[in-house]
């Protein structure tokens, strides 16, 4: 099989679907068809750039520019990270937590599949390297996000029952390991959840686009199976970083319980 | 024998305090709601960040574990917490003993009113009253040396204020623990005793 081409017009076509989305929205007054456009216009316009940055990039395989790149991804999801806290942390911190444990994880694993499963030449190819740090990025970003928020909103209302153990003698790991845990395991309930229905309800996003492309199936079933082991151990670790630092940070270094230290959102 | 003595503890709300509790004494402090008596009993168990030391006897604060210095210098706040399912979770003595094989602990039940079997209650179905002489005694299962009571007997009715008076009487002299009390009730500071200090303006002085 060969790549079938897209042509601009055959993105009018499907650009077409768009368009009729903000028309019925504003026929039946949703008011949501500014949203739609702009979230459209904003899609094309990121992916045509990063297309071409993409180009750039692996006609030069130069690894300060690929570090570049993936640095630049990192601060990105460090602030949606940040922004999808309900109560965040004062000052660096609330940017740091997650971007410290989102580096840690899907960098480290994203090496390790580079060099161990995929073994490419050098390692930073970035035809490799650049879809496979994004999609673990991505991925990651949602389980630390979801983990922190779920450790700062629950320590929050917890407060009495964090410094009654306190209180009894215990040490602050022991005073907040029911909320550490429930904070771990729901940042990776969606992981989980991906695994336990993949195929079975839609192609995952990965192998679609490989079949698309032209790719036997079942060469795209194992690509698609690599990276969802590899997203699910990259979640683990960042989601576990993420909380362990944020509610490390919870405490100061005399095991006082620092709610202060959390400022809410202004935007919700 | 060990005394409780502050040194200099301050809080925005609180001017620097010092005071001494003897072991085996008893110190009632009041003063109009806000003024600051529960930061002040806060402060002393090291739950928020102020300045100034406090000493058990010989040992200073900042020289142990703040697990350490929480169990040995009790606090019994207004509102009682429980963090577990059952009663007998959060009772859980040092001994390693389970609580239902402890003597004084069923003593202690005993005298507030509850047989053994209050200990796999579930936590939920207490009552306030209930919560409030539960709670003190978990927090006299710890074995405190010192302990800071924040309106003790608030919640309870004569009985039961009478009650939860005597045992902490009994613990303080057989213990010879020091004990700041704070007490809303001018009647209780006379029945009991012991010097009364009042918060003003975030300064403690002897009430007159």
């Amino acid at each position: 099989m060969t790549l079938i081409h897209l042509t601009p017009w055959d993105l009018a076509i499907a650009a077409i679907l768009v368009l009729l989305l903000a028309a019925m929205s504003w026929w039946l007054r949703l008011g949501v068809e500014r949203r739609v456009l702009i979230a459209a216009a904003r899609s094309a316009i990121q992916l045509t750039l990063v297309g071409m940055v993409l180009k750039l990039l692996f006609a030069q395989t130069s690894l300060p520019l690929i570090g570049l790149m993936a640095m630049v991804m990192l601060s990105v999801a460090g602030l949606e990270v940040m922004q999808r806290q309900k109560r965040r942390y004062r000052g660096g911190w609330g940017y740091g937590i997650g971007a410290i444990s989102m580096f840690l994880s899907s960098f480290s694993v994203t090496l390790l599949a580079l060099t161990l499963v995929i073994g490419v030449e050098p390692w930073y190819q970035p035809q490799y390297l650049i879809p496979l740090l994004g999609m673990m990025l991505g991925n990651t970003m949602n389980g630390v996000a979801i983990a922190l928020d779920n450790l700062t909103r629950n320590a929050w209302e917890a407060r009495g029952k964090i410094e009654a153990r306190l209180l009894s003698g215990q040490n602050w790991e022991e005073a907040i390991e029911d909320i550490r845990r429930e904070a771990l395991r729901s940042g990776l309930i969606p992981i989980v959840n991906a695994m336990g229905t993949a195929g079975l309800v839609s192609l995952p996003g990965m192998m679609t686009g490989q079949i698309l492309a032209g790719s036997p199936p079942m060469e795209a079933a194992k690509y698609q199976l690599l990276i969802m082991f590899l997203i699910s151990g990259g979640t683990g670790l960042g989601s576990m970083a993420a909380v362990w630092l944020g509610s490390r940070r919870l405490f100061d270094e005399r095991q006082r319980l620092r709610l202060d230290r959390l400022v809410k959102a202004s935007r919700s | 024998m060990t005394a409780l003595r502050l040194e200099g503890i301050r809080h925005p709300l609180l001017a620097p305090i010092d005071l001494k509790v003897a072991a085996g004494e008893l110190a009632f402090i009041s003063g109009p709601s806000g003024s600051g008596k529960s930061l002040l009993l806060r402060a002393i168990a090291d739950l928020d960040p102020h300045e100034g030391n406090v000493w058990l006897g010989d040992e200073a604060r900042s020289a142990m574990a703040p697990p350490t210095w929480r169990r040995r210098v009790g606090l019994l706040p207004a509102e009682s917490f429980w963090w577990g399912e059952t009663v007998g979770e959060h009772l859980l003595s040092r001994k390693q003993t389970a609580p239902e094989t402890d003597p004084s602990i069923d003593t202690w039940l005993g005298q507030l009113g509850f047989t053994s079997d209050v200990l796999t209650w579930s936590v939920a179905r207490l009552s306030t009253g209930e919560r409030q002489r539960l709670a003190l005694i978990r927090l006299l299962a710890q074995g405190p040396e010192a302990m800071l009571l924040d309106e003790a007997t608030a919640n309870l009715d004569p009985a039961n204020r009478d009650c939860v008076e005597s045992v902490i009487e009994a613990y303080r002299r057989q213990a010879q623990a020091a004990v700041l009390w704070v007490s809303h009730d001018p009647e209780q500071r006379r029945r009991l005793g012991g010097p009364c200090y009042l918060i003003d303006a975030g300064k403690l002085v002897p009430e007159p």
